[in-house]
């Protein structure tokens, strides 16, 4: 090819990558500088911004955030098996066109629908509040908005189609003579689900924490909205030191050091399930 | 078939009922947003004493929706095809070139998909405000490219992947210049897979929000910006009536793909393996 097609080929690309790298020094470049307060323009370079992050209000969001993406993990893998079993494994060719299509759903909302939708769902005169109360269970609304609860089932919600995308790929994978060997050999189908199924689908199990974790740690609509700053997370706080206090260098610094705790965070997890890994034997 | 037939009856119907009852779940908010929508009250209320269609009235006139999905259908479009281009043209980089710094281009292109979206909205707000640049059109549909790319790039390589090298090889050696070539043999083979790649791309581009907070202003805003800032103002069932068109628009969408070129090949579930 010629060097001209070829220059035309890359540059666009180029120009892209240097954006995003450039965007990403900017993040760095500001986290390091001095806030003037009510000036967009920063002062000379500084580590207060990182040291400021100490305070109580900040490691409670780095916990919030932990704490849901752990709990969003699990759950969303406690849901999307099932789903992803059933997925490949149904019988009728209908049941898993149904399994995938409603599954796949949530992708396609659009965060802010699926969001207001779980605010009609989740809120005080709600569907679920409203229902209770008709059927005469409870007098006073349960609180479901604006708690850590209401966002984790938000993002639960979320999370599962792609966990149920990585373990459909895994089980899809399985060779089903391991398991007919094992039931011929006495096995009981839960032991032979538990002993040749759910080891042999590990690689999607693992795949599925890495991507739900990430996930979660970077979801946004989900606690501003429904948390309404009640639960307060990395993103929702950076948001609000932004635009609210317009404390860029603040918001920048939080920004990297939830990325370093996220990478920090999936290198443990990475060590925790290489021991899965092993588990499951291939 | 003995597998199955060994399970006892309790397992054999706890299963089932299992994978229905989280369909039920996952289905939910879609169920009831759309109850709600036809909510005559101007608050959100279950189950709702009267039904109307006011909301969807409103929906039309609120002027803030209209500005936009304006912007939204501009920033939408820009982005998607802008994408298409530059991920189709990488590709074929990558594919069937050997250049310095390869890896690292790719591996940048892709950073979009682990970084946070928070984190590059006020990466580019920043960048922007220090260039005393103004954040117009231009660095909206940038930040969207950006996020996008990955799936474009994903979608195009694996239907590169498919590509028979020959077909080319027999025009280029029947004298067809390498443009002529890409323009009339590569492009036209790969049109299913780029099909896939936009249509996906259009789709994230039209409902991201919120990197997009960060980089739009009134003049500006998309959609779900307008629809996040509507929910913060008001709290009748506008929105509720926007959510069902927006579902079933969407959903309208994807039915077509699927009718006329299989969901999987554009979700690119085929690419990692048998279903």
């Amino acid at each position: 090819m010629g060097s001209h097609l070829r220059a035309w080929l890359l540059w666009p690309a180029v120009l892209l990558a240097l954006c995003i790298v450039a965007s990403l020094v900017s993040v760095l470049q500001f986290s390091f500088r001095t806030f003037i307060p009510g000036s967009l323009d920063t002062g000379g370079l500084t580590l207060a911004n990182f040291t400021g992050l100490t305070q109580p209000v900040y490691l409670r969001a780095f916990f919030n955030t932990l704490m849901l993406s752990v709990e969003t993990t699990v759950l969303s893998l406690l849901a999307g098996y099932p789903l992803a079993y059933a997925l490949v494994r149904a019988k009728s060719k209908a049941i898993r066109s149904l399994v995938l299509v409603v599954s796949l759903t949530p992708l396609f909302l659009g965060e802010i629908v699926r969001t207001y939708s779980w605010i009609a769902v989740l809120g005080n005169n709600g569907f679920v509040n409203g229902m209770l109360r008709k059927l005469g269970l409870i007098e006073w609304p349960l609180e479901l908005m604006f708690t850590h609860l209401g966002v984790l089932i938000a993002l639960v919600h979320v999370t599962i189609p792609v966990v149920v995308l990585m373990l459909a790929t895994s089980i899809s994978h399985i060779n089903r003579d391991y398991e007919k060997a094992a039931a011929s050999l006495g096995a009981g189908p839960t032991k032979t689900f538990l002993t040749v199924t759910l080891p042999l689908s590990m690689p999607g199990i693992i795949a599925s924490i890495t991507t739900a974790f990430a996930w979660t740690f970077s979801a946004f609509a989900t606690p501003q909205m429904i948390g309404g700053g009640r639960v307060p997370t990395v993103s929702t706080l950076v948001y609000q030191l932004g635009f609210s206090s317009m404390n860029f260098p603040l918001a920048a610094s939080l920004s990297i050091s939830g990325i370093l705790l996220t990478v920090v965070a999936l290198f443990l997890l990475g060590l925790l399930t290489r021991r899965l890994r092993t588990v499951g034997g291939h | 078939m003995r597998i199955r037939n060994s399970l006892p009856l309790p397992l054999r119907v706890a299963g089932p009922l299992l994978v229905a009852l989280l369909l039920a779940f996952v289905l939910l908010p879609v169920v009831v947003v759309t109850l709600a929508s036809f909510n005559d009250k101007a608050i959100l209320t279950f189950p709702p004493d009267a039904y109307s269609l006011r909301w969807y009235g409103r929906m039309f006139t609120y002027p803030d929706f209209r500005e936009g999905f304006k912007s939204s259908i501009i920033v939408t479009l820009s982005s998607s095809v802008l994408a298409l281009v530059i991920g189709t043209l990488l590709s074929v980089a990558v594919k069937r070139l050997e250049f310095p710094g390869k890896q690292t281009l790719v591996a940048i292109l892709h950073a979009p998909l682990v970084i946070p979206h928070f984190t590059l909205g006020l990466g580019l707000l920043m960048l922007v405000s220090q260039i005393n640049l103004m954040r117009s059109y231009g660095v909206l549909i940038v930040c969207h490219v950006m996020l996008v790319l990955p799936f474009v790039l994903r979608s195009v390589y694996v239907s590169m992947e498919n590509l028979d090298i020959r077909l080319e090889q027999a025009a280029a050696s029947l004298g067809a210049t390498p443009v002529k070539v890409l323009c009339t043999i590569t492009v036209p083979l790969l049109a299913p897979g780029l099909f896939g790649g936009w249509l996906f791309a259009a789709i994230m581009s039209f409902s991201e929000f919120t990197a997009s907070l960060y980089v739009t202003t009134q003049a500006t805003q998309t959609l779900p910006v307008a629809m996040y800032n509507y929910v913060r103002e008001f709290a009748d069932p506008t929105l509720a009536a926007l959510s069902v068109v927006y579902i079933a628009v969407t959903g309208l969408i994807l039915i077509l793909a699927n009718r006329f070129m299989g969901l999987s090949r554009i979700l690119n579930i085929e690419g990692e393996g048998h279903a």
